[in-house]
């Protein structure tokens, strides 16, 4: 029990960095323009391709840093020349275009790189054993993924807390009219805040295409996730996320572990294996665990709008 | 958004098209009378019911749901259900005639409980709220495989039903004519729903929530019941899903099949009554179609969409409404010829746009790209540089001069000749 204990916490926490990694950029844009980005995710599939394509003549090193310039320059020119014309009819327009451009997407990814995934794998250096636990070896490239993360999560904050550049940011925000009253290029803001939650997915891509697959179904699938993450940490709130992510991490790698069924554990009690509650009775914990996100939205949605962290409601 | 209501549709619905569109809709299996273009057709009718349903939520109540094929699925799934137990006890029980009714059944009763707390708040929450249901129910079709029948999905048969009027279901004609009585009946009641102070109300609570409330309605219960209404019907045209294709598997209920409602939906035009049947048929028109002739339809698709949402958010039924007010009150006095200008350059400029993505689709996704394929009637090599820089040309030139100089010459010209404000 303390074995899966340990490998579902820890394995929860890289599957949650990973979720941060992804989310961190929306929850930006979300809180901060109210622009539900349903695109987000491809942004994030961009940046595992390009830093595949870069990294076969530049290496990855390289990839790492030019793989999200690239994709948060594909945002600006989407936010400029698509969402900014779009913003004038309202939120739910600006829904449908990102939703129209997530297909678009995929599409030409799959024209581009093939539907088939691509190899992308860690350089050589990094699949080597960094510790061992539990029997099970942990390479340096999942060290490198918490470092990342990390990384990426103290300088938001710091981004956003203690720059000049941050408090532009926030007041641009809650009152863009006044903050264009003193001669800050409003919209100018908003598109930076958008290139720049985009290339932070696009950094989430160049780790997560390696840490999972490389293929243009990425995107449709975890698009959904990282949604979950952003309302369940609350809109806007970066500490929300980086909560809300290593919850869902843990959660789900806990369930995806653990052998458990209410039947195994209570006894049958004589409930037959058929019917809605005699199914869920004699449930597996693995059968339950894809749910899981999308309850805690729904959860969530109903019951605390504004999420863990969130000031105020979606 | 939609400023443009129901009032706006209605001027251009009057009593004949409801006599004409059935019509036809009798007379063509006759015209096209080979399986596969009837199947296509019995598609579009379903298709055009889970559209309209839809469009109670969208375009008339200003719900915008990311999740509406739980309940298209789970109306089938119970249909589904309900005809193998018909099929299970020898063709006895429910005539195969009223199998959508249990779909509509199941609609409603999903309806009533997941609308319950999705309605509570319009807008951006709402849209989370069905998203997140829509992946709950897709990923729990994992954990209730005997519901959802796993991955081989549930099938039944239809001519092993009784028939209310005794015909036999086994040819897809009559299928059809199935197809299109339960199509025209959901149409008219949609239709009628829109005139009953209901309709009105929704169309107050989506413009203005705060105002309806001070009329005296409860902006929460109104967009209740459109939103269980509008399940029902989904689940009705679920179980005419069942009838037509014999075969349910757990991607009705999933995030594509809720997409597709949505573009579909929009393209047509939200703010018009047969915006989303223009809008259905042609979705499924082209995906049956186009997805014959190019590798590239779902990229079309997205295209459209887009265009469309950022072009004319009302539609392609919206963009021929205007232009048609725009014609009866005489706009286009002495510039139609500019206004064919625009839009021929324009076509131009898609023709050019189709001949770069057929190129591209060639050149990056086949096994040989230097195999000459026939690119619009002509035989072409898309490894050579030529049919790229012509395919380049005919996009600039056709964008370009409807961009940068079609419009501003319209423009020009209705500023010369308007005498204080006529657009």
């Amino acid at each position: 029990m303390l074995e899966t204990i340990a490998y579902s916490i820890f394995n929860g926490v890289l599957y949650g960095t990973l979720l941060f990694m992804m989310s961190s950029g929306l929850t930006l844009i979300f809180g901060m323009m109210g622009v539900l980005n349903f695109a987000h995710a491809s942004f994030y599939m961009l940046g595992a391709y390009f830093a595949y394509t870069l990294g076969l003549t530049t290496g990855f090193w390289l990839a790492l840093i030019l793989a999200p310039i690239a994709v948060g320059a594909m945002g600006a020119l989407v936010e400029r020349y698509g969402l900014r014309r779009v913003h004038q009819y309202g939120h739910v327009p600006e829904l449908l275009f990102t939703f129209g451009l997530a297909y678009v997407i995929e599409e030409l990814v799959a024209l581009f790189w093939g539907t088939v995934p691509v190899p992308y794998k860690a350089p050589a250096v990094m699949n080597t054993t960094a510790f061992t636990m539990f029997d099970l070896d942990y390479s340096w490239f999942k060290v490198f993924i918490l470092l990342v993360a990390v990384v990426m999560f103290v300088g938001l904050w710091l981004l956003l807390m203690k720059t000049r550049a941050g408090q532009v940011i926030q007041a641009a925000l809650s009152r863009p009219d006044m903050v264009g009253a003193l001669g800050h290029n409003v919209p100018l803001v908003f598109t930076l805040v958008f290139a720049f939650g985009c290339a932070l997915a696009g950094l989430g891509g160049v780790v997560g295409g390696i840490q999972f697959v490389t293929d243009p179904g990425m995107a449709f699938m975890m698009g959904p996730i990282v949604f979950v993450v952003v309302v369940l940490g609350g809109l806007g709130s970066v500490p929300g996320a980086l909560v809300a992510s290593l919850i869902i991490g843990i959660l789900q790698t806990f369930f995806l572990s653990i052998n458990f069924s209410l039947a195994e554990t209570i006894g049958t009690l004589n409930i037959e294996d058929s019917g809605f509650f005699g199914v869920l009775w004699h449930m597996e914990a693995t059968r339950i665990a894809p749910v899981l996100p999308f309850l805690l939205l729904v959860l969530t949605l109903i019951f605390r709008p504004r999420g863990i962290f969130g000031k105020r409601e979606a | 958004m939609a400023t443009n209501t129901a009032a706006g549709g209605i001027n251009a619905l009057k009593l004949w098209p409801w006599l004409i569109v059935p019509f036809i809709a009798i007379v063509l299996p006759f015209v096209f009378d080979s399986g596969h273009t009837i199947n296509l057709l019995s598609h579009m009718g379903v298709a055009i019911i889970f559209a309209l349903s839809y469009n109670m939520l969208l375009g008339n109540t200003g719900l915008l749901s990311f999740g509406h094929a739980v309940y298209f699925g789970l109306g089938a799934f119970v249909a589904m259900h309900l005809l193998r137990a018909i099929n299970d006890a020898g063709g006895t029980g429910l005539p195969i005639e009223l199998l959508p009714l249990a779909g509509a059944a199941a609609g409603l009763g999903f309806g009533v409980i997941f609308g319950s707390f999705s309605v509570r708040r319009a807008g951006v929450v709402f849209a989370m709220i069905t998203l997140g249901l829509g992946e709950l129910v897709h990923s729990s079709s994992l954990m209730f495989t005997d519901f959802f029948g796993g991955e081989a999905g549930l099938f039944g048969y239809r001519d092993e039903a009784p028939s209310l009027l005794g015909v036999d279901y086994a040819p897809s004609r009559n299928v059809y004519f199935l197809v299109v009585a339960w199509t025209l009946i959901a149409a008219i009641l949609i239709y009628l729903l829109r005139k009953t102070p209901l309709g009105w109300m929704a169309n107050a609570v989506r413009d203005n929530p705060e105002r309806a409330q001070f009329v005296g309605y409860n902006p929460t219960i109104v967009r209740y019941i459109q939103f269980v209404l509008s399940a029902c019907f989904a689940g009705l045209a679920g179980g005419l899903f069942v009838i037509t294709n014999e075969i349910v598997n757990d991607e009705v209920v999933g995030q594509l099949q809720s997409g597709a409602v949505l573009l579909g939906t929009f393209i047509g035009g939200i703010g018009y009554f047969i915006g989303p049947v223009v809008g259905a048929s042609l979705v499924t028109f082209l995906e049956s179609s186009l997805s014959a002739h190019t590798e590239a339809w779902v990229l079309y698709f997205g295209l459209l969409f887009i265009s469309i949402v950022m072009f004319a958010p009302m539609g392609l039924v919206g963009i021929v409404h205007t232009q048609y007010l725009n014609w009866k009150a005489g706009g286009w006095k002495g510039n139609t010829g500019i206004r064919l200008y625009i839009l021929v350059s324009g076509l131009v400029g898609i023709f050019g746009l189709i001949c770069v993505i057929e190129l591209s689709y060639h050149y990056f996704r086949s096994w040989d790209p230097g195999a000459p394929f026939i690119l619009m009637g002509i035989s072409t090599n898309a490894t050579h540089l030529l049919p790229w820089l012509v395919s380049f040309a005919i996009t600039i030139i056709g964008f370009g001069l409807m961009l940068l100089h079609g419009n501003p010459l319209l423009k020009r010209h209705i500023s010369a000749n308007s005498d204080g404000g006529k657009a």
